[in-house]
């Protein structure tokens, strides 16, 4: 009787070594697929244990971390996702550069010097166009001013002829 | 996006005109449009429909700035003056001492760029100098 109890004992403990055994290549070759799968994802890392993925990273949209997930889920024998993904909006646009009140002094004068009817004023990067001109030269002219790169160009006390 | 939706005509005609590094950001109640034209004539048409939706460019909220990919170094310059001679320069600058004079209509080549308003030219008698970009316009 003891002998036959020694027996199954071993068996038993023989089955869960072999099960435990067979689970953990298992994680390995689960987290191979699924970072191909999630590759398609910059930024993200994907990581397993026990069948249950774990996705880290940043990325820069909702639908970035959504695929991700649904990538990861669809890949065999995964058991669940826990999804760890940030979403950080990319940095807005960096601001417009806007020239120097001192280099747009020294180019304005350069360029309103063949414009006799037309004043220029520079301050705080905005130029402020007084007098006349025709409508062609003051095409002319506005081109030249806006290749300055100010930060904004005010006509509205310019009188077009 | 009101001022990109007012300018939309221009922003989608610079997009299908082939204009590169097309840079488009509103700020501070002014659209700054950057970006390289493949060519003189698109950016004439750019410059043309930027008057259409604001006659005579009194509105102030468009600052433009498109350069043509043509002016290169070698590339032939014609003068635009509107009649006059147009100056070499010895240095980039007004104050600079004139070597010598472009007539209307005349073609330079473009040594370089000192910027984006000085460029360096020569003229086919020989005369080299600085002069002002604004009066040379890709060939």
């Amino acid at each position: 009787m003891k002998l036959r109890h020694l027996t199954t004992s071993i068996m038993a403990i023989g089955l869960f070594f072999m099960v435990a055994c067979k689970s953990k290549p298992k994680d390995s070759e689960i987290m191979t697929t699924v970072s191909t799968a999630v590759q398609s994802t910059p930024g993200v890392t994907a990581n397993v244990k026990e069948g249950v993925v774990t996705l880290s990273g940043t990325v820069s949209t909702e639908e970035e971390k959504t695929s991700a997930e649904k990538a990861a889920k669809s890949v065999k024998d995964v058991k669940s996702v826990v999804n760890n993904i940030t979403v950080t909006p990319p940095p807005p646009p960096a601001p417009v550069a806007v020239t120097a009140d001192d280099s747009l002094k020294t180019a304005v004068a350069d360029v309103v010097k063949d414009f006799p009817g037309v004043k220029v004023d520079v301050k705080d990067g905005v130029l402020t166009v007084t007098g006349e001109e025709k409508a062609d030269r003051w095409k002319t002219l506005k081109m030249a001013l806006d290749a300055l790169h100010p930060k904004k160009v005010d006509a509205k006390g310019l009188k077009v002829k | 996006m009101a001022l990109q939706d007012k300018y939309k005509d221009l922003l989608d005609t610079a997009t299908a005109s082939g204009v590169s590094d097309l840079q488009v950001a509103e700020q501070d109640g002014v659209l700054h449009i950057n970006g390289t034209a493949p060519s003189g004539d698109v950016k004439d048409k750019l410059w043309n429909i930027y008057g259409q939706i604001d006659p005579n460019f009194l509105s102030g909220d468009v600052v433009m700035d498109i350069q043509v990919a043509t002016a290169v170094t070698g590339a032939k310059l014609t003068v635009v003056t509107e009649s006059t001679n147009l100056n070499i320069r010895k240095g980039p600058g007004t104050d600079q001492p004139i070597v010598g004079k472009a007539a209307h209509g005349e073609i330079v080549t473009l040594i370089s760029k000192m910027n984006e308003q000085w460029w360096l030219i020569r003229t086919d008698d020989g005369a080299e100098g600085y002069s002002y970009a604004q009066y040379l316009q890709p060939a």
